[in-house]
């Protein structure tokens, strides 16, 4: 297949990405501005207003930047791991492995699908929030870079979820057990500086945290983290799982007898 | 000419330590309408999973035309469109969407897709269904729309596995007019199917696999001609009591109106009709028991049954 093949098979993958769940946007969408709303309610307004600024923004400014990229992280993730394991339910994953369409494509399609719908959520939930508190904007290229990188990374778990996934079941556990807690102890609603010094510690393996507060630099200009130790840590994070996702599917794990 | 199939050796081992193919070899030559019969769990549909590469071989080569799929997959695939057994499309997906999305896939440009997304749902009579959820077509159409969709990148070798199960007896029969088109118009065909009507009609080639192995590779005609004997059913007018005996056949009596008689080779109809004229037994109609082919698979996938033991 030549680069203009490949490049019409990339934009197929990723048109019948983006379509399936801007079809569902009651499912996909709808729910994360819910959320983040009934966030902004209880956390920000009602209790919020009980607690003193955060590095010397408001409590409600300074969960922003974590509840937009937790809305992110979900959605990326949730996005590529359900779609991709549906279409091995369905078995309409072998549409693609028939045609000459090589893997590292099908691989960025589906990526192209989580990174659109983790824009497309993080873009409404930021509308949400800017109804509850105006957002400052301290850099905007340390923002969306940190936004993208996170959307990348959480898709490519997606991905890897669903290639091993035998089951609805595995598809949940990972998202439950692991995504969320994680995601709740990164540092979205608190400065790891609050912590004890051995929970600051702990928190420091937590991945999570380096996004959240590389993100929270691009809009409020503050972090826990060394910015530079973030942009490493995401950007190796997806380099390792990128090649581990291409070896899963170039054996054909779970897909190929 | 280089064939647009050829399997050597081809061995194929699951993980749990069933075999399902020994060390297979076929030619299917370009232009052929070919049979892949076999009973249930012979190894055909691990064959055309081999061949389609959602299998991964154990050992041996397939080419298809020429192309290795060891050291030319994209090549390979590309020649291929793939009819499988179970219903394997999006069921969200609109009807026309499912073809041009497959399309993309192999790199054909949007606006072709869909002109050729258009031509085939017309000729499969889906047309009007282009809108429609997959998941709301009935049986019969989403066999129809998997041949649409396996024609979307205008393959050289069309595989189909069992295509038409489940298909009422009118479609199936447009369904057969169709295949029979494409392959006239030079799309080479590989057919499994469980309706041996379906491979005496369209087939001129045939493979019977069991087991993993071939047990007949061999040209249609050919292999029709090696019937020794068939069963004739006789719907009688008048009933009979016992069977009559027949000089020169063997008959029996299935009900007092129906006689199966044996025909062997040397035999004719008409010393038939001149036995039965002599003993008074007149015949309403005649039809032959079963369909040639199915006597001949039933007697080989048998006699292979008796080697395996």
């Amino acid at each position: 297949m030549n680069a203009r093949g490949q490049y019409i098979a990339f934009r197929a993958i990723l048109v019948k990405e983006v379509l399936r769940f801007t079809r569902i946007w009651v499912q996909t969408v709808l729910p994360p501005m819910i959320t983040t709303a009934l966030y902004f309610v209880i956390f920000g307004r009602l209790i919020g207003s009980q607690i003193g600024d955060v590095h010397g923004f408001q409590y409600m400014q300074y969960i922003v930047p974590g509840l937009i990229l937790m809305s992110v992280i979900t959605n990326s993730y949730a996005n590529v791991v359900s779609s991709f394991y549906s279409a091995k339910f369905q078995h309409n994953i072998e549409e693609m492995l028939v045609a000459p369409v090589p893997n590292y494509l099908i691989m960025l399609g589906f990526l192209g699908g989580g990174l659109a719908r983790g824009m497309a959520v993080g873009f409404a939930v930021t509308l949400v929030a800017l109804l509850f508190t105006p957002i400052p904007l301290y850099n905007l290229w340390v923002a969306i870079s940190v936004l993208i990188l996170t959307s990348i990374l959480f898709s490519l778990g997606g991905l890897i979820n669903a290639i091993y996934a035998k089951s609805f079941d595995h598809i949940s556990i990972v998202p439950t057990f692991v995504l969320t807690p994680l995601t709740y102890l990164g540092g979205v609603f608190y400065s790891v500086a609050m912590l004890p010094p051995f929970w600051q510690d702990v928190s420091l393996v937590n991945p999570i945290l380096y996004m959240v507060n590389a993100f929270r630099y691009g809009l409020l200009g503050v972090t826990d983290v060394h910015l530079g130790v973030a942009y490493l840590a995401i950007i190796g994070f997806i380099a390792g799982l990128f090649m581990f996702a291409l070896y899963l599917l170039n054996r054909g794990h779970g897909i190929r007898t | 000419m280089v064939s647009a199939l050829s399997i050597q050796q081809l061995g194929k081992t699951y993980k749990n330590g069933v075999t399902a193919l020994h060390g297979i070899d076929l030619e299917v030559a370009q232009g052929d309408f070919f049979a892949l019969l076999g009973p249930n769990g012979a190894g055909k549909s691990t064959t055309i999973g081999i061949a389609s590469s959602l299998v991964n071989k154990t050992s041996g080569k397939v080419k298809v035309f020429g192309h290795d799929l060891d050291t030319e997959l994209a090549a390979a695939k590309a020649c291929i469109g793939l009819v499988p057994q179970e219903f394997n499309f999006n069921v969200f997906e609109p009807v026309e969407e499912v073809l041009v999305n497959q399309a993309g896939y192999y790199g054909v440009p949007r606006r072709l897709a869909f002109e050729r997304a258009e031509r085939y749902l017309n000729q499969l009579g889906l047309w009007d269904k282009r809108h429609e959820q997959s998941r709301n077509l009935s049986g019969g159409m989403k066999r129809r729309l998997m041949i649409a969709r396996a024609l979307v990148h205008e393959p050289r070798l069309l595989i189909l596995d069992e295509p038409t199960a489940g298909v009422d007896i009118e479609i199936r029969h447009s369904m057969w007019n169709f295949l029979a088109e494409i392959n006239k118009a030079g799309v080479t065909i590989i057919l499994t199917t469980h309706y041996l009507e379906e491979a005496e009609r369209l087939c001129r080639n045939i493979a019977i696999i069991d087991h993993g192995r071939i047990v007949e590779n061999t040209n249609m005609r050919k292999l029709l001609s090696q019937m020794d004997t068939y069963t004739l059913a006789l719907d009688l007018s008048q009933p009979l009591a016992t069977a009559p005996t027949l000089p020169g056949f063997v008959s029996h009596l299935v009900d007092d109106h129906t006689l199966e008689v044996e025909i062997t080779r040397n035999a004719s109809i008409n010393d038939l009709f001149a036995v039965l004229s002599t003993k008074n037994i007149a015949v309403v109609s005649l039809r032959n028991k079963t369909n040639r082919l199915e006597e001949l698979f039933i007697r080989l996938v048998g006699n292979n049954k008796g080697n395996a033991a």
